[in-house]
């Protein structure tokens, strides 16, 4: 609910951003080649107390488990930190950071990809998928569950990406024996090492056809 | 990381003149390698060109080559049905690098371009040619068990991480690039260079170009081609060395064949002789091992990866073993 609200907020201070309607009327968006001519426009139009913001931050517009963000961010912003730090979606976990380990796996646009090494930027228009949208409301997915029932994890933290690789690694068709599994989850590394029982459950939802 | 300009670009001209005007500017598509490499403050453009929204994202069978388009997400080209029914060898290297994360990031001229894992190019307190020119090479008396047999200078000992590479070199692709002046092609082989004294540039291409595509000629190698990759564990992490085998088969007669060698040189290593040297003569476990010994030829080992040039020409046999179907 905290949440909710937090966001609500941050997309009321932003609705009917001007600015961001300004920038948009570029066609090619950018947060800097605001040239003298649109930076004179800008000020017409009240913009220039608004100006330097609109040099360090861009817009972004993103759906996230289903719920539409329009933002603003700086272009250094990771997808990663925009969930975690930004909304609050804290699900999604910071492992290396650095595109090695899978803690940070979400789905973009129903694929997935390494949310650390995603600039949020690079995303306008995505519709991304984190653990916290997999369930349906308090009903956990097949693949929560099964990874409960097999001990697919001990401390937990690489669980979010395993998760959401797992989910993927069915939808794309490479979960059909054991070594095809490992292959393709190669990518979530797991430091506690629950493979085998990850390997299970993976094997029991692809099995049981649920997803 | 450092604070940069972003801008998103609607057509290559566009992408070409941002990168005319700004020398510290970096297309960014994937973001896979690039946006690693600025965490570590190894880079630091100071604006990023987005061409994810380039229209280079079409793989396409033509009437003698196969056309992949440079924004193609690596995993899409290796489960393209014309890929694998063309060029097998290419999707079986592509799947052997990175994760499916990451494939699902990574274009194909992202990799093309793809920068070296040498961990002092990384740590950026040491010296590294390639990050800092003129800074000198920590590797030449560092932790050197990753690092080249062939082709290296006193500048760099680095090596191509990738293997996508390593099999369009084998095929003989050619790069499509686009520039001020035009457009204009490269032969894979002359795309990537040798470190000599100008490590820090990877590639022949301009600052001012960008990849838009490449091109795989048709051959007759479809039935028999292997890639092995040789790593310290099974998957997800790069190759020690790396073989990719494109055998053109009559019978047991090979017609014709294509070989190159990844984790050995500063660009992916076509073996020209031992292709020479097999080229008309039977698929044996004999003439493997003259092949392998004459690739060989040349190699200098460094402190501690005088163990490639064993794992090297065990790697090639096997690999050819195993395109060829020879057993014994």
């Amino acid at each position: 609910m905290i949440e909710n609200n937090t966001r609500e907020k941050e997309e009321k201070e932003l609705s009917g951003n001007s600015r961001r309607d300004f920038l948009k009327k570029s066609s090619v968006i950018t947060a800097i080649a605001l040239t003298p001519v649109a930076a004179v426009k800008a000020s017409d139009l009240k913009l220039d107390e608004k100006l330097s913001d609109a040099i360090e931050q861009m817009p972004l517009s993103i759906e996230i488990n289903g719920q539409q963000h329009n933002l603003k961010v700086e272009p250094r912003t990771t997808l990663l930190d925009l969930l975690r730090e930004r909304l609050k979606l804290t699900g999604t976990k910071k492992g290396c950071d650095q595109g090695q380990c899978g803690a940070c796996t979400v789905h973009i646009d129903g694929v997935r990809a390494l949310s650390c090494l995603q600039l949020a930027v690079m995303n306008d228009g995505a519709k991304i998928t984190t653990i916290e949208g997999l369930s349906d409301g308090d009903k956990l997915h097949p693949m929560q569950e099964a990874f409960i029932k097999h001990d697919g994890f001990q401390c937990g933290y690489c669980t979010p990406g395993q998760i959401m690789s797992a989910v993927a690694c069915i939808h794309e068709g490479h979960a059909n024996s054991e070594t095809e599994i490992r292959e393709f989850m190669s990518g979530n590394i797991c430091r506690c090492g629950a493979y085998a029982n990850i390997v299970n459950a993976i094997k029991e939802v692809k099995e049981g056809g649920a997803i | 990381m450092n604070n940069f300009q972003y801008k998103r670009v609607s057509s290559p001209a566009a992408a070409i003149a941002e990168l005319s005007k700004d020398p510290a500017a970096k297309l960014v598509a994937g973001g896979t390698n690039l946006i690693d490499l600025m965490k570590y403050g190894v880079m630091a453009p100071d604006k990023l060109v987005d061409v994810n929204h380039l229209s280079f994202d079409a793989i396409k069978k033509e009437e003698r080559s196969l056309y992949i388009g440079a924004t193609v997400r690596n995993a899409v080209a290796a489960g393209n049905a014309d890929v694998l029914k063309y060029q097998p060898l290419l999707s079986q290297a592509m799947l052997a690098g990175a994760s499916a994360q990451l494939r699902n990031k990574a274009t194909m001229g992202g990799n093309l371009l793809q920068r070296t894992r040498c961990g002092y190019f990384y740590d950026i307190s040491a010296p590294c040619n390639k990050r800092v020119p003129g800074s000198g090479c920590a590797a030449l008396e560092g932790y050197n068990r990753m690092h080249a047999i062939f082709g290296a200078s006193s500048s760099c000992i680095a090596v191509n991480p990738s293997d996508m590479n390593v099999a369009l070199t084998a095929l003989d692709a050619t790069i499509l690039v686009s520039g001020p002046k035009g457009d204009r092609k490269i032969p894979v082989s002359e795309f990537h260079r040798l470190p000599g004294t100008h490590p820090e540039l990877d590639t022949t291409l301009d600052r001012k170009e960008i990849i838009t595509g490449l091109v795989i000629p048709d051959n007759n190698f479809a039935a028999h081609t292997t890639y092995l990759k040789v790593r310290d564990r099974i998957s997800y992490a790069f190759a020690l060395i790396s073989v990719a085998v494109a055998i053109d088969l009559d019978g047991t007669a090979i017609r014709d064949i294509r070989l190159a060698m990844g984790g050995v040189a500063h660009k992916p290593w076509r073996l020209t002789e031992a292709e020479q040297l097999l080229k008309g003569k039977q698929a044996t476990v004999e003439n493997f091992k003259m092949a392998a010994e004459l690739a060989m030829k040349g190699a200098k080992a460094y402190e501690h990866n005088a163990f490639k040039l064993k794992l090297a020409p065990n790697t090639m046999i096997q690999a050819l073993k195993t395109a060829s179907g020879v057993k014994a």
